[in-house]
């Protein structure tokens, strides 16, 4: 097992080089100086210019600024965010931890959701439940998360006065009433991330039960006389999910996109709302720091399908 | 097996009756295809819907003879009357002027988007999946490489960075265009170049390459001739579902106010205007909203219906 996650470790090491060298070249494509905004502030002494020039090496080559810049990342070193007046690193780990949580909280609702009807619908095909199931599905995943979340805050905010819309990271309230006010501001966006992914997947799940659904060995394991539930559970679901964590994974990126919007709307101070509010304020170094972390937050959540993989089919685990 | 069974649930499972044999006409796969699309009574829907939309954006504008930034200080944020069937926004502008205009933006940008990323897709797959070794080794690298990229974040980095450059070069609107097309369409490739390469494997060892290939045909040609067309259906369902990501990327983008400029008010523009305003005036935000529901909806659907008539064997 250990060398199993080693490999997968080492395997994870040239995809986050590649994309931090996808993120820089980018960078130093762009025109202008980005990271040199206050080299070229006129109220800076050209001493001082000189200096901050030398310091973040803009006068060297790209390779070489390239291998900088990668070992200050390496170290830590993410740079300060002019506009927060704080290290780039504090100010994403200050923030991470709400977006996690968001974005996982939502996968699992849009799991618990998607498994059971998807599976219901497969062993069901083109009964009416399948039908409706997979008509609402298509819906789902048609609406695009910023809608799901104005139509939520027009109904369960403005109309019915339900939940608040705007996310408070000072609440007042402590002990129980603290959580209990938590769920209440937490419940909206949860709920708009979940919907599109529990559309998405049941489509995957569905898809995935009724290739597995007819191949003999579940066959015999009817013939057997073994009870429904149980050929369900242990012999379709087990191997349906095997592609179904690939396809999730393969999805991931785009989930960091409704995050990202979702946070926007509800003003969840994550790092999706964080980039939004870097690049209107033109703080790089704090949107190169966050749309790195979303890309090893990919890689890591790549990991975890690895792992999941394995365990779902031993064949191919432990190789 | 799994085969047998149609892709989608929605399909007409009482009329899945082998049709008569004795046919005068000559069936082509592509009366096959139409006939089997036909079946997906929701698809069929959905083109009428989507045919009308694009009508009424390409020539709703023509016959509806407001302009888009007729500002009006006596008519702000009216519900849906005679004079105004949309209700005006917070200028006192014509929604159903600027609804007209902006479905012109965002299904050219969605159409556009989709355009470019089968191309590079198509290339992409193509390369490799005829070509082994280490072109095809480096190709999928770079594939994956851009799959594993978070699309959305990238994509807001390319514009903060290249704005200014492309608004200076090609003009504000043009440039705005050009970029989101151009950025949409490089993190959509992948999918279609995956699946390009996957049909060349299979298809490129089949009879009648070697056929051709006996017959002394180029490389160049057995790929476009012989293998493209046969490897397509995939191509064309996947590329109907990049049209509806495309919409739904720019309209998200132009919602997050970093895609097109107040002045464009495309779908996603007018919501991100209406989002403040969202308690006193719901209708301004409900039809940009439903606009851009309806018209992704109606090509997921089509697509789906594609992929039945297109690639039966793919159940996904």
């Amino acid at each position: 097992m250990s060398r199993y996650l080693i490999r997968r470790l080492l395997i994870a090491v040239p995809s986050l080089l590649g994309i931090s060298l996808v993120l820089f070249t980018m960078l130093a494509l762009a025109p202008g100086d980005p990271f040199g905004e206050l080299a070229t502030n006129p109220a800076i002494p050209p001493s001082v210019q000189a200096s901050l020039r030398l310091k973040f090496g803009l006068d060297d080559p790209i390779p070489v600024r390239y291998l900088h810049w990668l070992t200050a990342m390496a170290h830590g070193d993410w740079g300060f965010s002019f506009v927060s007046r704080m290290d780039v690193d504090k100010l994403i780990l200050q923030r991470l931890p709400t977006t996690i949580g968001v974005i996982g909280a939502s996968q699992i609702v849009a799991l618990l959701i998607a498994l059971p009807v998807g599976v219901y619908a497969a062993t069901r095909p083109y009964s009416i439940f399948d039908q409706i199931a997979s008509t609402f599905a298509l819906m789902g995943f048609s609406l695009p998360p910023f809608f799901t979340g104005l139509v939520f805050i027009l109904v369960f905010s403005v109309g019915l006065n339900w939940f608040p819309f705007v996310f408070r990271s000072d609440l007042s309230a402590s002990g129980l009433a603290w959580w209990w006010e938590e769920f209440k501001q937490c419940l909206m966006p949860i709920t708009v991330l979940a919907t599109f992914q529990a559309a998405t997947w049941t489509r995957f799940v569905r898809s995935a039960v009724l290739d597995v659904i007819r191949l003999d060995y579940v066959t015999t394991a009817r013939s057997k006389g073994l009870p429904e539930s149980g050929v369900v559970l242990k012999h379709i679901v087990r191997n349906a999910l095997i592609p179904v964590v690939t396809l999730i994974a393969l999805q991931l990126p785009i989930v960091f996109s409704g995050a990202i919007v979702t946070e926007q709307i509800f003003r969840v101070p994550g790092i999706g709302s964080l980039l939004i509010s870097a690049i209107l304020a033109n703080d790089t170094p704090v949107i190169m720091g966050v749309t790195f972390v979303f890309a090893c937050l990919v890689v890591l959540f790549n990991l975890m399908a690895d792992l999941i993989y394995g365990w779902l089919d031993p064949r191919i685990s432990y190789r | 097996m799994a085969g047998s069974t149609p892709a989608s649930p929605t399909v007409d499972a009482a009329v899945v009756v082998v049709p008569p044999k004795t046919r005068a006409r000559q069936v082509t796969p592509w009366t096959d295809a139409w006939r089997r699309f036909r079946r997906h009574r929701l698809a069929v829907v959905s083109s009428v819907v989507l045919l009308a939309m694009i009508l009424a954006v390409a020539f709703g504008p023509l016959l509806w003879r407001v302009q888009i930034n007729d500002i009006d200080f006596t008519a702000m944020l009216q519900t849906p009357s005679r004079a105004h069937p949309l209700g005006t926004d917070d200028l006192g502008q014509d929604l159903l002027a600027r609804m007209l205009y902006g479905g012109r933006i965002s299904l050219a940008v969605g159409l556009a988007a989709m355009a470019v990323s089968v191309v590079v897709g198509t290339l992409v797959g193509a390369v490799a999946g005829i070509s082994r070794g280490s072109v095809d080794a480096a190709l999928m690298w770079l594939t994956d490489l851009f799959l594993s990229l978070p699309p959305l974040p990238v994509l807001l980095l390319i514009i903060y960075l290249f704005r200014d450059t492309l608004k200076t070069l090609v003009g504000p609107e043009l440039g705005i265009f050009v970029l989101i097309v151009a950025a949409i369409g490089a993190f959509r490739w992948m999918i279609t170049a995956r699946l390009v390469r996957a049909q060349f494997f299979a298809l490129r060892e089949k009879e009648f390459v070697e056929a051709a290939r006996a017959l002394g045909a180029s490389t160049f040609r057995v790929v476009v001739r012989h293998i493209l067309p046969n490897a397509l259906g995939p191509v064309i369902v996947a590329g109907t579902i990049d049209v509806a990501a495309a919409i739904i990327t720019e309209s998200t983008l132009s919602f997050l106010g970093l895609g097109f400029p107040p002045d464009i008010p495309t779908w996603g523009r007018i919501l991100f205007d209406a989002k403040d305003v969202l308690d006193s005036a719901p209708h301004w935000a409900l039809f940009a909203g439903g606009a851009i529901f309806l018209t992704v909806l109606a090509i997921n659907f089509i697509g789906d219906g594609l992929r039945d008539a297109l690639d039966p064997r793919r159940v996904m």
